[in-house]
Formats: structure tokens, sequence, C-alpha cells
């Protein structure tokens, strides 16, 4: 059986599947009911200033993407850090660590960009025995209007100033979320890491508006009549994250800056995926919200099940393993060709393949009297469109043009050797090959 | 060679081999892969599942679609044998109907439940298919319990007290095991020699040894058991059937439906099985349904299934008496039989009109009668002889929440102890149930 144990800077959890900072960890009867139903870890929803707590709308907090079959895909809130007194949280998080020492607490902290704010609220928070802090400079809606989430999460000036302010408080590992309502990711994941900050964690919520009321021509949710925009998460957003998540670990400014990574994890393969991508751990969020606690379940016997397959046998082993297979376009081999195949077999003949590449794409596929569907090699891109709209799994298929063989739209023969743009003809900019 | 189905008597080849094949092929087909993950997909992971409670096992059902769903089949099979280590055949047998997929929300909501049985039957397929036994052995206790029976409750506690460390000897009265699962059951329920598959399989966590041709009583008794061993299960199933108590009884092709079924299974060749042109069945419950079906199947031209009750009162559940239906079985209710004609062989039974008075069953003058070849009675088995010293209840043996008897050390489940639906699926629940107690009580582990 693989090791699913996680050590995430020092931090021990039974498996690294940790909750992010959200409704579902705000408070302590959530999290040992979350624990207890077998998550790794949580991220206390975030923590605030002294003094009178946020207060929340009244009315609806979440709008909602749903597929075939109402299936939740994406979420979208306007819910703010926790609307409970400080106090009333540090004292929840003592009793929950000293119950639960062997799981992972981490702290989520904003409070406004000022010095003595942050250097009296770390220290403070510490003395619940929290394994760490995570610097919430993510949350889109609402906090940023007051100058704090990713109002500082857009201003590397502040995401470094702010870390370094939070590193001098504390000596406990420090997170700074970040924000993914940005141009370029490496830019904050710089700025966290120049500020001492001992690992990212992304990516927070998307600015978004999900529908909109066609009656009451306002966006939803809706509060009397108007709405805002809210943070959208979910599955989703999970390929932004992963592509974020991605850049930071390829880097060579930020490479080995340990991630947590977020985003749209709802299954094992998700979270094994972000770990591929160079994640230490994952946090989870909406799929709890959508399935309940009960969904870490399938996200450990999974990844526990696909780690045997493969023979690793700790998290380790993972974490990062794809990271060297994420390159530039240009660096793409330009002689590598593939061609679509239709499995007959599988095939319904629903059409579909045929209509994206006929009205879409590149007239490749041929369709007779009897609806059998069929590559034309002299015409396929192998641009993956029919294998993407196929609705039966395994159907349609890329198959690799041997080198030797011909390229029958290109009238080439394949080349065995690697050639990219960078030294190809075309580039008006390319460097001979040697 | 095919004799007509309009030939009287009872007699094989009424209809052509091809035929009969198709007519025994599986009754709900194996999902393929994209079936299982469509299928799955349409489970909502609900709360506090309803098809969770609504199972004898409690197997964790959202858990294990979700895992198929996730690509794991092989993780869903093993949250299916964790609660139930039969769980391939209870995927084939189990009255889903009446259990997990009764109550499944989209079952209430739309008519259409998610397809718990097929799902099920997916995942474990996969794994037993990989050859993989997903169970290691506790280090051994040193302790060793006897097992009487090899079916269903009894092959469920061997299993348990062989994970939980202890050598388990199992003595079947037959020789072969299985119980129900091999010599019960319709045979398009369990194809492909599915049962005997199982039992291989799971012996192969090894600790347990099947002594066979050891009936209890005779070969072995219930004394000598309880001093050898440290812990005695009994899981013999009912060995007695009822008899209708009419004269003519014993008329030649008038047997018992369950002898009828257990031939089926354990033909080598279906086709060479005779079958009367027209059949009578006598019950109301799964075993009459069994029966009459695979008459039909078989190539009966005319089967009746009479039971004495109505509709209502029937013990099969509303899909197996549609399946009746749709195989072209006859079910008429409210008349029971009053006599079996024909000289040495049968020809024909006759049977009373009944009817229900403030909730007594009373027979009416009226009658008619069936032409009949083949007779078979489906009216309820009953515990065979009991050892002395068990405490009965209600005919079987009697126990408490945990399977224990009134004996010392002696546990019983399944078909032959009182308490639960007589199911594969109950069976196994109490007889891992019981092993759970065996061990507690043995170890003083709780």
């Amino acid at each position: 059986m693989a090791d699913l144990t996680s050590n995430f800077l020092g931090i021990k959890s039974p498996n690294p599947f940790w909750l992010a900072s959200a409704p579902p960890t705000d408070k302590e009867y959530n999290v040992r009911r979350a624990f207890e139903a077998g998550w790794g870890g949580v991220v206390w929803k975030t923590l605030g200033a002294e003094g009178p707590p946020v207060v929340n709308v009244n009315g609806p907090r979440y709008g909602a993407i749903h597929g075939a079959d109402r299936r939740l895909l994406g979420l979208n809130n306007i819910e703010l850090i926790t609307d409970r007194p400080l106090e009333v949280n540090l004292e929840e998080m003592t009793r929950v660590k000293k119950d639960y020492p062997d799981h992972a607490l981490i702290a989520s902290v904003m409070v406004p960009c000022e010095e003595d704010e942050w250097k009296r609220i770390i220290p403070r928070i510490a003395e619940t025995g929290c394994d760490g802090f995570e610097l919430n400079f993510g949350c889109p809606h609402g906090m940023a209007e007051r100058g704090m989430g990713s109002a500082v999460g857009q201003v590397p000036e502040y995401i470094e100033m702010v870390t370094r302010w939070c590193k001098e408080a504390t000596d406990l590992p420090v997170i700074v979320k970040l924000t993914p309502n940005i141009t370029n990711i490496l830019l904050p994941a710089q700025a966290a890491k120049d500020g001492g900050a001992d690992a990212v964690s992304l990516i927070n919520t998307i600015n978004s508006i999900t529908n909109v009321n066609l009656d009451a021509m306002a966006p939803e949710p809706m509060i009397d009549g108007k709405g805002t925009h809210g943070g959208y998460c979910g599955p989703a957003v999970k390929p932004i994250a992963l592509n974020m998540v991605a850049e930071i670990a390829r880097n060579p400014g930020t490479h080995g800056l340990p991630i947590s990574g977020i985003g749209g994890v709802t299954t094992w393969r998700d979270a094994a995926e972000f770990m591929a991508l160079g994640a230490g751990n994952v946090q989870v969020c909406t799929a709890a919200m959508t399935y309940g606690f009960k969904v870490v379940q399938e996200m450990i016997s999974g990844l526990s099940q696909w780690m045997d397959e493969k023979g690793y046998t700790s998290i380790e082993e993972v974490v990062g393993r794809a990271v060297p297979n994420v390159t530039d376009w240009q660096y793409l081999n330009l002689n590598h060709v593939t061609k679509a195949r239709i499995d007959q077999d599988a095939c319904i003949q629903c059409g579909r393949c045929y209509a994206a590449c006929e009205d879409t794409s590149h007239q490749a596929i041929s369709m007779s009297e009897d609806r059998v569907f069929d590559v034309k090699d002299d015409e396929c891109v192998a641009c993956n469109l029919c294998v993407n709209v196929c609705p039966v799994e395994g159907c349609i298929t890329m198959e690799t043009i041997a080198p030797g063989a011909m390229d029958e739209r290109t009238g080439t023969v394949v080349k065995e050797d690697y050639a990219n743009w960078t030294t190809h003809p075309n580039n008006p900019s390319a460097t001979a090959a040697e | 060679m095919v004799h007509s189905n309009r030939e009287n008597g009872v007699s094989s080849g009424r209809i052509a081999p091809a035929d009969v094949q198709a007519n025994f092929s599986d009754l709900h087909p194996a999902y393929d892969e994209h079936e299982a993950l469509v299928a799955a997909d349409r489970c909502y992971f609900c709360h506090d599942a309803p098809c969770m409670t609504a199972c004898p096992t409690s197997i964790d059902i959202p858990l294990f679609i979700r895992q198929i769903a996730t690509g794991t089949p092989e993780a869903a099979a093993k949250t299916i044998l964790d609660q139930n280590i039969l769980g391939g055949m209870c995927a084939r047998v189990c009255p889903t109907e009446t259990l997990c997929e009764e109550v499944c929300v989209r079952e209430v909501a739309e008519g259409k439940p998610v397809e718990i049985g097929r799902l099920q039957r997916f995942a474990t397929d996969t794994l037993m298919a990989k050859g993989v036994h997903p169970f290691v052995r506790a280090a051994e206790t040193g302790k060793q319990i006897a097992v009487v029976g090899a079916g269903p409750s009894g092959l469920a506690c061997a299993h348990r007290l062989a994970m939980l460390g202890h050598n388990v000897v199992v003595f079947e009265a037959l020789s072969k095991g299985g119980g129900l699962n091999e010599f019960g059951i319709a045979a398009y329920k369990s194809t492909n020699d599915f049962a005997q598959k199982e039992l291989d399989w799971l012996l192969s966590i090894g600790g347990i040894e099947i002594r066979y041709d050891q009936p209890l009583g005779k070969s072995v008794t219930l004394d000598g058991l309880q001093d050898d061993f440290d812990a005695v299960f009994l899981g013999m199933g009912l060995t007695a059937v009822n008899a209708l108590r009419l004269d003519g009884e014993d008329k030649t092709n008038v047997t018992d439906a369950v002898d009828f079924i257990a031939d089926l299974r354990q033909a080598s060749d279906l086709t060479a099985l005779p079958v009367g042109r027209r059949v009578v069945v006598i019950g109301g419950g799964m075993t009459a349904i069994d029966a009459g079906v695979q008459a039909k199947l078989l190539g009966a031209e005319d089967v009746t299934i009479v039971y004495r009750r109505g509709q209502e009162a029937m013990a099969a559940s509303q899909f197996e008496q549609d399946l009746a239906r749709q195989k072209g079985v006859t079910l008429i209710c409210n008349a029971t039989p009053v006599g079996i004609e024909g000289n040495g062989s049968l020809t024909a039974v006759t049977f009373a009109y009944t009817e229900t008075r403030d909730g007594k069953l009373e027979t009416l003058d009226e009658t008619f009668t069936l032409p009949a070849d083949q007779l078979f009675k489906a009216i309820g088995q009953k515990l065979g002889d009991t050892p002395d010293g068990l405490t009965l209840d209600g005919g079987k043996i009697a126990v408490n929440d945990a399977q224990k008897t009134n004996l010392a050390n002696v546990w019983a489940g399944g078909d032959c102890a009182s308490g639960g639906d007589d199911l594969t699926v109950t069976a196994v629940a109490e007889g891992r149930d019981a092993a759970m107690d065996i061990h507690a009580t043995l170890t003083g582990a709780s």
C-alpha cells in the first residue's frame, strides 16, 4: 500500500487532502467532522482583525454553473472572511488542534496592509498551536474593495512586504495564497518567494458573474435586485489552476518553491494531476460543498490505488513528476505526426466528429451513405477535435505515424529526429540547426 | 433431436439447442466500461444514502459508485467486499428492486433508479477478473472454528473469521460448496459457473478448509464440534421442504421445485434436461418463479404458477412476477390445489378458488382443472433435523442480534436462523456478523 502521509513544509498530515479556507472550515463543529471523515488537514476560514467582525449579505451568497443532469461544474460566491469573533475562532482552533495533533491545521489570515496589524495578529494566532499560516491575498470580492485579499495579491510589492512582516513575526511556515485575477502568476509568486514565503497556494477564486436573471435584469446571485461579481471555483476552474501551478513549478525563478494546489479538485485524479505538476498537496472546497466531507474517501482510495499500480510508494515520488514535460510551444516536436483513428466497432454513428471536422476544422472525415465515418489521412492535421467531441470514450484515438512512413497530408516522409519552431525554416528568427 | 414442444409427457429437446442456450444467457448482461461510467454518473452521492440503509450488508453504495466513476473499479470492489464478501453473487441475485434500487432517490423521483446491482457486478467482476483477492489474514490466533454449511452465510462467516486470523473448518453436507448460490437460484442469474469461481476466489484468502459430504447429525454432530472447536457456526440452510399433504403427491413427475432448480444448475447440458409440455408450479415465492420461468425457457408449452393467496401477498417481487409473465408464464392467484389427477403419471391438477375473509384464507367450492405433465411444489422450505438443545423460534434456530444461539459457543445464521429475509445478502450479513461476535468472544476484543 502506498504511503499517503504528507509532509508539506514540515507539516505532517495523514494524507495530502486539505480542506481549503472557506465555509467548510468556518468552525470547530465542521472541522472535527472533516477530520473524522478523513481529511488530512484544514486551512481554517480566514481570520480578520480583532474588533467587530465582518458582516455578510443576508441574501444568496452562491451562484452556480451546471452541466448535464445538473452536475455542479462551477460555483461562485460572495461570502466574506469569517464573520465570527476572532476570540471564538482562536479558542476553537486551540481545542481542535489539541484533539487532532496529527492533522494539519493552518490559519488563514487577512488584515489591513499595515505592519503592526499583521505583526500583532500573527503571534496571537500562533498561540492556538496551529501548524502554519496562509496569507489570504486572493479573495476577489468584498474584501478587495477594502484594500485586502486580491487587492494585495495583484500588487507584487505588497505581497513581498506583507510576507516579510509575517515571516518576521513567526517561525511557523507561511504560505501565500495567490489570486488568479492577474495577467502573469509568476510575478506574485516571485514576490512571495522574495518576501520569504515558505510556499504559495493557488488558485483563489476567479472574478465572475455566473449568470444573469433575465427577468430582473441583474446578475446572480441577486440581492434585492442587484448583484456583484463573485469568486469562481469548482471543476470548471481546474485547467486554469493547473496551468498556473505548472508555470510556477517550471519557472527557474520560482522552481522548487513548495505549492499547495487549489482549484476544482474533485477526484483522486485531479489531485494526482496537481501533484504531478508540482503541488506538494492539494486543497479542496467545492467538492466537499457539493458532496459532503465523505467525498475524501474516494480521493484517498483512488490515489492509493493509482500509486500502487504505478509503483509509487510516497507522495514525494509523485510531486513534480510531470513538470519537466511542461514546455513552451516553440519547443514542441514539429516532426511528430499523428492521425485520428475511428474504431468502427465502438462507433455509434452519431456523426458529431463529422460535423465538427467538416464544419469547423479540416474536412478530414468522410461520411458514407450508410453512416460510416472514416478519417481522410490526406486532410487530417491531427487537431484532436473529433476525439474531444466524440461521446464514446476511446472510440476515436490518435495514432502516431512511425518515422519513415508517409504523411499523406504533406506528402513527406515522417522524420525520426526532433525539430521545433526555433529551427524551422519558416521562422524568421530561426537559429541554424547544429 | 428436437421434439415438438406440443408432445405430451416430460422430455428433453423441446426447442432447438441454440434457443435453450440463448434463453439461459445472462438475465442482466454485464456492463462494459462505457456503460458502467454512464450508469455511475447518474448517482447523486446522496448523504446517509437510502440505498445503503436498504442493503442488508450496508454496502457503502455511493462510495463504490463514485469509485467506479473515477476509474477505480477495483477500489469500488474493495468497498463492496469489505461489507459483503459475496458481493459478486449478490450483484447477480439480489432483488435490488425491493432493496437498494427501490429506495434510490432517482427511482422515487423518476422511476428509474441508478442500476446499483449491475454497477456492483461491474466492480466485483473487474477485480475478480484480475485474480486479485483484496484481503490478507491477520496473524494466526490459534483458534479453531467449525462452520456447518458452505452456503452464503457459512462462507461469509468463514471468510471473516479467516481474515481475523482464525482457522476455519467448513463441514458441507453435499459434495460441492456454495449452497443455494450453487444449487438454488435461476441459472440465468448465475452463468458461467460463477458460484464455484466465487467460492474458489473466496477461499484464496487461506485458513479455510472445506470438508465435503459431512452432513450434520450423520458424519458430524454438534456435540462433537463443540468439543473439538472453540466455536461453531450453523449455516446449513433449510434442508427440508413443505408437503402439499394431498393424495397423489407421490405420482411420477410431481417433484419439489428446489430439486428441479438444483438439477438445472448442475446439468452439464441444459438441452438434455427433460421438462413437461404443460407445467404447473404451486407457490408464490422466488422458488416458484425460478422453477416456472426456467421450465418455460427449457421449452414447456404452457407454464402456470398457482398461488393460494392474492397477488399482493406473493413473496416474489413485482420484478420477478413481471419477468415470469414476460417469458410467457401464466400466474393464477387465489387458488389452492385440491386434487392431483392421473393414473400413475400426472395428467392434471385440480384447484379450488380461495378467498380471504377477515384475514383468514377460505377454500371455496368452485374448482378448475389444469392439464399437467409436471408439477413443481414450491410451497416453502423448512429446517431439517436439528441437534438437541437448540432453542427454536418460528421453526428456525433462535438467535440474538449477534447471531448467538442459546448453546454455549454456538452461533447460527442464514436461512436456518431466525430473523431476516431468506435472501443471499441477508445470509451474508448474518454470517459476517456472527464471525465478528465469535471473534469478540474468543479474543475479548470489542
